[in-house]
């Protein structure tokens, strides 16, 4: 029992670790071209077959790009803590790959790819670690270690950039939990389970993604992650013009590459996460129905054609996450707090009541209604989202309105004194 | 129904592969690079100024009050989480009965329209949940969830949240 378990854990988690390592560095010459792309220029093209002519559109540049982080000058500066200094960069780094232990990347991989005489008689789940009941839980606490990567490196640093862009960025990781717990909840309550494979099969039998039927869940979620990710136009822990690069000014080669890959899959982590509580997961109409919802009668083409559109789904959000970056100028630090505790947690606690009203009370109010459930509680999680919207964009109209004008604070923004 | 470690083990396993990774890495960085401590390069980086005094001094208040603030909303929102999962009925929340429970989620339209007074939710369990309990417990979550509610308004109003 023991055994092959482990030797199916390792085999998984060293897939896992090589696949993101290189998603990682592939996905950053992939921004390299969006950006090129979006400011008119050619990007890197260069690097190819060493030692050859040939170029290939750039692809060796991620390979030259590692190789380069490993030989550089592993520098440690005079005036660093130097054991909280080594130690935040490989924890947030540990942590960023951790939390892919529960992330599936399908459904399930039927047994018949073995000879019968291995006694492989069941279906191959494709996550790390199958059958963890926390699942959301325990995304939820690897995900938040990241702070503890970020605020222990910009005080580690001793320089004052580091301080403050560590000070700011703990602060922003730690608001925008809030309304990325409140997201998570919703969904959680209205599937009733904290595992991502049932959360999804639920989604493929109702055939109703989430994002339909809680649209302001989908939208609080989706900002929250942004900023959890330090993505702009959230990216104001390493705001490169105000902080010189904020947290790890003071690091450089693998240690860089350690906070710089974190990044990355973040990014990476987020796109799963919107991926699977509100896109449907491996779900798509017509496409992926048979072999049932948890794929354990699943043949191989629909097998297949699930971890298709389900990374089809995460590459579609990564291409957003990066023409975001690449088009939206930053928020200031009022307004990303604006944002995160005036606007997205009061619509995060809208969502989540209006969730469970619906769990309690739905199969009643649709009978009454006449309506099939779903459709009303899409339509309920529509006007909701509309509703949230107007009452937040009455109270702060600088919120949807964007022209130029001479007064940009509203009449509540000033300074009040806090008393403590 | 007892609780196995069996499905935590990988991990565990995946934590020691992945903290082993990032030492192995530090290490072999460190084996091959060249060294060249000097004492302007051990200084802090600050736009090329000779830095003036200790970088540890106080700081803002208000970044203390977030904290505060977000580990009180932080854990009452974890406390939600055990009502979220428990509020559905348990046949829902077996995978394994998934496919079994399909058709009769497929047929409660059909079902309810039979009998609409009673909603199959609590009876396809085989637990017998009335409704005047689920009440209850509805009211109780939305009770907590008041609370909530009510400190954040209170932080509102003391201009926790101001940043200007």
């Amino acid at each position: 029992m023991l055994l092959p378990l482990t030797l199916e854990a390792l085999l998984k988690i060293a897939l896992l670790i090589a696949g993101l390592m290189t998603a990682a560095a592939y996905f950053v010459l992939l921004e390299r071209w969006i950006a090129a792309w979006v400011q008119d220029r050619l990007g890197p093209n260069r690097v190819g077959v060493p030692l050859t002519k040939i170029r290939l559109f750039g692809l060796g540049q991620p390979i030259a790009d590692g190789v380069k982080f490993l030989f550089k000058a592993e520098f440690t500066p005079g005036h660093v803590d130097k054991f909280i200094y080594f130690l935040a960069p490989m924890s947030i780094f540990a942590a960023a790959i951790l939390v892919f232990a529960v992330i599936p990347f399908g459904s399930a991989l039927p047994p018949n790819i073995f000879p019968a005489s291995w006694g492989v008689g069941e279906p191959i789940q494709l996550v790390a670690a199958p059958g963890i009941d926390v699942g959301m839980i325990y995304v939820f606490a690897v995900g938040s270690i990241a702070v503890y990567g970020v605020v222990l490196g910009g005080w580690a640093s001793n320089n004052k950039y580091s301080f403050l862009g560590g000070l700011r960025s703990g602060a922003q990781l730690i608001s925008y939990e809030l309304p990325l717990g409140l997201g998570i909840l919703g969904v959680v309550l209205a599937s009733g389970s904290l595992r991502l494979e049932t959360i999804i099969s639920q989604q493929a039998q109702s055939g109703a993604w989430n994002c339909f039927l809680q649209p302001l869940g989908f939208l609080v979620f989706a900002v929250a992650s942004f900023a959890e990710a330090g993505r702009l136009p959230f990216d104001l822990p390493e705001a490169e013009q105000e902080l010189v690069g904020g947290y790890h000014t003071e690091y450089s080669g693998i240690k860089l590459m350690m906070y710089l890959v974190a990044e990355f899959l973040h990014m990476i982590t987020a796109s799963f996460l919107i991926a699977i509580l509100f896109l449907g997961g491996w779900h798509f109409w017509g496409l992926t129905d048979g072999g049932g919802p948890d794929g354990n009668t699943v043949t191989w083409v629909v097998a297949v054609l699930r971890i298709i559109v389900l990374l089809a789904k995460v590459m579609a959000m990564i291409l957003f996450f990066m023409v975001v970056r690449w088009s939206w100028p930053r928020f200031r630090y009022d307004q990303l707090m604006d944002i995160g505790w005036k606007v997205m947690i009061p619509w995060g606690l809208a969502n989540l009541i209006a969730v469970a009203v619906w769990v309690e009370y739905g199969d009643r109010i649709a009978h009454s209604l006449g309506l099939p459930p779903l459709l009303c509680m899409g339509l309920c999680g529509f006007v909701i989202l509309l509703l949230g919207w107007y009452v937040a964009t009455k109270a702060d109209p600088t919120l949807n309105d964007n022209r130029p004008r001479r007064r940009l604070i509203s009449p509540d923004r000033h300074v009040e004194k806090i008393e403590v | 129904m007892q609780l196995s470690i069996y499905p935590f083990l990988p991990i565990f396993l995946f934590a020691a592969c992945v903290i082993g990774l990032a030492i192995i890495l530090l290490v072999v960085a460190n084996l091959f690079n060249p060294v060249h401590p000097g004492r302007v390069k051990g200084m802090p980086y600050e736009s090329g100024m000779d830095p003036f005094h200790d970088t540890r001094r106080r700081f803002d208040i208000r970044f203390h009050l977030l904290a505060i603030a977000f580990m009180v909303f932080d854990v009452e929102l974890l406390f939600l989480y055990p009502w979220a999962v428990a509020v559905r009925p348990a046949a829902e929340n077996v995978p394994a009965a998934a496919p079994a429970a399909a058709p009769a989620a497929a047929k409660a339209p059909t079902a309810a329209e039979s009998a609409p007074a009673k909603p199959s939710r609590g009876s396809v369990a085989g637990v017998h949940q009335g409704w005047q309990n689920r009440n209850a417990v509805f009211i109780g979550a939305m009770l907590f969830i008041l609370l909530l509610v009510l400190g954040f308004v209170y932080d509102w109003r003391k201009g926790v949240f101001n940043w200007r």
